[in-house]
């Protein structure tokens, strides 16, 4: 399995990451290079096998449904980049 | 004062009057001081430190001081402590502070440890040599061209620096064990769900555990015990009833031992390493226990399955940082979709990129099955045969790693030849049971060697009695000239 440019970008817009030219060539290289490494995979037969998906035994851990308050309004601003009085600020999103 | 190798000799001295927690913190800092360049801690909590210690000796005179009194305790910077700086030695989380305290920290809280600092690690956990982080690698005390290991580097150093009695790490693929065999420390990595991971920055959540890195299996034994146990701020932890690990030390006369053959025969493994696995073998036959030879058929399997499924619970755990809530933004933005990618792009780091978009890959709809649904079978598989050979054996014994600490610089051209230096500890991870790494002795250059043991789940007890009595008789012995 080897990927070409084109993938690789539409793996980065999915991603929300962008890559100069020459990153764009060592991220390709290596994710290909990886690619053909774990596809050694293939050579085990898992057809009769069910994928693994939790590990943890727990089943149906609940709790009272109580309303509290874990982080105040002031608090959740706190480590925000951009803020005013009360919101987040990101760049103008509607025309 | 002289170095201390575990709580009690601390607890000893603390009762006897020698010093206080005090002057206990006073040394440690003093040593933080002289070892800057190491780069092991990123910020040290110097005055808090020594309110804590004045705290405690109130408590230890007064006779009501908790388990961990009198131990001087540093975090791996993934682990959440209220109005403390976290930014998993990445860019992208540059000034932000936790908002709450993580239920492992506060239970070390709880008993009245004394937490010194925060240190260094690879980029969200990611890398075996501590050189992802953004705040540059750890050096090992040994020898300062080494690599700590990763990627519990920083915490692993301090404790083989003398820096702190113990750390606190995590380990999602090996990074509390391999780094504690790189610095001659025991490192433990407990049974998936054993310990709350409300307050750790998420890796790769099926597989992510908080685990000690100590001088002694005691002090490993004393805080898994005060960590681990229900919590109702994560739904996955166990409620599997907590031993006192501290007080199950005392070894049984006869074990059933494994090692799986091939871990011994790869080209990859350093001679030394092989032979002081060999020694510790011998070693355990002379005392009477039983250690077979076995096949395990995945051995080559297991990190291409670690990788694809760590990658893809990367790239979605890490979706969150988006330059909006919290960390770095971008200052050169024209529109939201911009400002997610250049805040992701200039926030993290390159292993971390890498990583994101390998995740990003298998989980897309056109490769899903074929790779991120296989790896899952093929976890299944090597889960099924672990568990299967650990009701064979009371443990597996293998290498930590297939060498001793690398040089700063050596691995990090080649992605490829950096993952294959989780070779040995991934199957732990893969199969959720507890492992530990303690020290086998030296290899020719004076590195230090790790032996790794393996459990069934839910056997720390069992591992940790075991682990303690090939410390204290088999691999204290294990020394290659």
């Amino acid at each position: 399995m080897s990927t070409d440019l084109n993938t690789l970008r539409q793996l980065a817009h999915l991603a929300r990451l962008e890559f100069d030219e020459r990153n764009e060539q060592k991220m390709l290289g290596d994710l290909n290079e990886i690619l053909n490494w774990v596809e050694q995979l293939r050579e085990l037969d898992t057809t009769q096998v069910e994928p693994l998906v939790h590990l943890s035994r727990e089943l149906n851990v609940l709790r009272e449904d109580t309303p509290r308050n874990t982080v105040s309004h002031a608090e959740g601003l706190l480590n925000a980049p951009r803020k005013d009085s009360d919101y987040f600020r990101v760049p103008k999103v509607l025309e | 004062m002289r170095r201390f190798n575990s709580l009690t000799e601390v607890r000893n001295e603390l009762t006897a009057g020698s010093f206080t927690c005090r002057q206990l913190v006073e040394y440690y800092l003093d040593n933080i001081q002289r070892k800057q360049h190491l780069n092991a801690f990123l910020e040290v909590w110097a005055d808090e430190a020594r309110q804590q210690a004045d705290a405690v000796d109130a408590k230890l005179a007064a006779g009501t001081a908790g388990k961990l009194a009198g131990m001087v305790i540093g975090l791996k910077d993934v682990l959440a402590y209220k109005g403390h700086t976290l930014q998993s030695s990445s860019h992208i989380l540059d000034g932000f502070k936790s908002l709450f305290t993580g239920t492992a920290v506060q239970r070390l809280l709880d008993e009245d440890a004394i937490l010194i600092g925060r240190q260094n690690c690879d980029e969200f956990a990611m890398g075996a040599s501590n050189e992802s982080s953004y705040f540059g690698p750890v050096r090992n005390d040994l020898d300062h061209e080494r690599v700590s290991g990763g990627s519990s580097g920083g915490s692993a150093v301090a404790v083989q620096a003398d820096m702190c009695l113990a750390s606190i790490g995590s380990d999602t693929g090996g990074s509390v064990r391999q780094p504690a065999a790189f610095c001659g420390i025991v490192g433990l990595k407990p049974t998936y769900s054993r310990v709350s991971r409300y307050g750790l920055v998420a890796y790769a959540s099926s597989f992510d555990q908080i685990g000690p890195l100590t001088c002694s299996v005691d002090d490993a034994a004393l805080l898994l015990e005060v960590m681990a146990g229900p919590d109702e701020f994560d739904a996955t932890v166990s409620h599997e009833p907590v031993p006192a690990y501290s007080r199950q030390l005392e070894p049984q006369a006869h074990y059933r031992v494994g090692y799986i053959r091939d871990t011994l025969e790869r080209p990859g493994l350093a001679p030394d390493i092989k032979q002081a696995v060999e020694t510790t073998i011998e070693q355990l036959r002379g005392q009477g226990h039983v250690v077979d030879a076995v096949d395990f058929p995945y051995l080559d399997y297991m990190v291409p399955t670690y990788y694809i499924l760590t990658t893809a619970e990367a790239s979605s755990n890490l979706g969150r940082f988006d330059g909006v809530k919290y960390g770095y933004r971008a200052d050169d933005a024209t529109d939201l979709e911009s400002l997610y990618k250049k805040s992701r792009s200039q926030g993290f780091g390159q292993e971390v990129q890498r990583r994101i978009l390998l995740g990003t890959f298998v989980l897309s709809a056109d490769y899903y099955d074929a790779y991120y649904t296989k790896a899952q079978r093929v976890r299944r598989l090597i889960k099924e045969q672990t568990d299967e050979l650990l009701r064979q054996y009371d443990f597996l014994i293998l290498p930590t790693a297939p060498t001793t600490a690398f040089r700063i610089g050596e691995n990090t051209k080649d992605a490829l030849s950096m993952y294959l230096a989780d070779i040995f500890t991934v199957q732990a991870s893969l199969a959720g049971v507890p492992a530990i790494s303690v020290p086998a002795g030296h290899d020719q250059q004076g590195l230090p060697i790790g032996l790794q043991i393996m459990g069934g789940a839910f056997r720390e007890a069992d591992l940790l009695a075991f682990a303690k009595h090939l410390t204290e008789t088999v691999a204290a012995s294990v020394t290659t000239p």
